[in-house]
Order: C-alpha cells, then structure tokens, then sequence
C-alpha cells in the first residue's frame, strides 16, 4: 500500500512539474498560471474521488493512490506560498492578491461541485 | 536528471504527508490539524529553500528541484485543503471550515514570507547597510 501511495506521489509531482512548465511556456506572464490550473483542476478531481470514496464506489487502495498520492502530490500549497512571495517581491501586490483570492475561491468551487457531482 | 530528482522527491513528500497525516489527529468537530500543519511548515520550508538557493547556498539544480518541487510540493497540498473545506461546509460545520481557511492562507503566506525572509538573510541585511 505504501508503494501505491508514493507512486501515486510520483506520477503527481511529475505531472505538475512537467504540465505547470509547459502551461508556463504557453503564457508567457508571470501571472502562475500553471500552479493555478493544477489546484484547481486538482480540487475537482480530488472532489469527485473523496465523493466516490464517500459514497463506497472507491476501495480503500484506489483511494489512497490516486487521492492521497496523486492528487495530494500533484497540487501544492508551498509553491503557491512562494509564487505568491516572488509576486508581492517584485511589486504586483494587484496580481498577488488576484492570485490568491482565485486560487482559493475556484478551488473550493471546485471541490464542492466535484463533491457533488456522485 | 531531474525527471529523477522529481520522483524521488515526489515519493518520499507523499509518505512524509500520509505519516504525519495519519500521525496528527483531527480534532472534535473535525478540524483538519494534520494538513493545516503540514500545509504550515512546508510554506516556511519552500520559502528558506528557494530564497536561499541559489546564491547564498550552494546546492546542485537537481537537489533544489528534488527538494523544493519534489518534497515539499507533494508534501503539501492544495486538493486536500479544498475537498476538507468544501465538505466541512457540507456537512454544517461553516465556521470550523472558514477558521481552517483562513489559517491556512494567513497562516501560510505569512510563513513563506518569513522562510524567504530568512532564506535571503543576508542579502536583505547588506541591502539594509548599502
């Protein structure tokens, strides 16, 4: 079980480094798009697994990987901390706040429909 | 390399967050102490890390990205705070979930703010003396 858990981490943390670099190269500001899209999407898909691991539609081990181990991975908490830091540092106190403010709102909306959705 | 460093890192954040998870009990209306802390402590530690690297520390890329993006990214989580939010509203407990995010943003921009402080140390002291 613990290795499902830590490779669940794997795929996670691969995915959001590998798909946070590639939305960063299409946008092209230093608005943190990619760390935006990544805990937001991963709030839904962490909504609907914990919906279906309520309900008994998800055994134990299914849970645990692709909830606990990816979708736990794949989001961050430290990066939008920092991305946040690196933003009111360099002065745009403005998209700092945006940020932060959409970051959260989206991603309990997210999570709350994701919840509701099974 | 780095693919390397990232999933090592990746791997031993996750354990790092299920253990402590599992270690820290949720308290008794359900207030999720486990990921708010984890969720505390990797802010700091992100923000010492890349404040301090490079530049006043010297680490090889790879350790940067397997410790920062690796550990500490997966040791934290976004999807987890959320999903608790969210079903803490659900299930009633609307203050227990408003005081759970309100620390947790607070409370982990602060840290990062601090662990970057402390990471630069001594560049924002010379700048302090220029």
């Amino acid at each position: 079980m613990i290795w499902l858990i830590g490779l669940g981490g794997v795929a996670g943390t691969l995915a959001r480094f590998y798909g946070g670099k590639w939305m960063h190269a299409r946008m092209r500001s230093s608005f943190p798009w990619g760390t935006w899209a990544i805990n937001i999407s991963g709030s839904l898909l962490l909504g609907i697994l914990f919906g279906l691991h309520d309900a008994g539609r998800l055994t134990e081990g299914v849970w645990l990987t692709l909830g606990t181990g990816f979708c736990g991975a794949y989001t961050t908490f430290s990066t939008f901390g920092y991305e946040t830091v690196q933003l009111v540092s360099n002065g745009q106190i403005g998209r700092a706040a945006v940020y932060v403010l959409s970051s959260v709102i989206l991603g309990l909306a997210s999570a709350g429909l994701g919840l509701a959705l099974f | 390399m780095n693919g390397i460093a990232l999933a090592a890192g990746g791997f031993a954040g996750t354990l790092l967050r299920y253990w402590l998870g599992e270690a820290i009990p949720t308290l008794g209306d359900g207030f999720p102490l486990g990921i708010l802390i984890i969720n505390l402590l990797g802010c700091f530690a992100l923000g010492v890390l890349f404040a301090a690297t490079p530049g006043r520390w010297s680490l090889p890329p790879q350790v940067r990205l397997g410790l920062g993006t690796g550990v500490m990214g997966a040791f934290t989580t976004f999807s987890t705070f959320s999903v608790q939010s969210a079903d803490l509203v659900r299930s009633g407990h609307g203050v227990t979930a408003g005081l759970y995010i309100a620390l947790s943003v607070v409370g982990g921009l602060a840290l990062a703010f601090a662990g970057a402080r402390l990471g630069r140390g001594t560049r924002v002291q010379e700048e302090a003396a220029s």
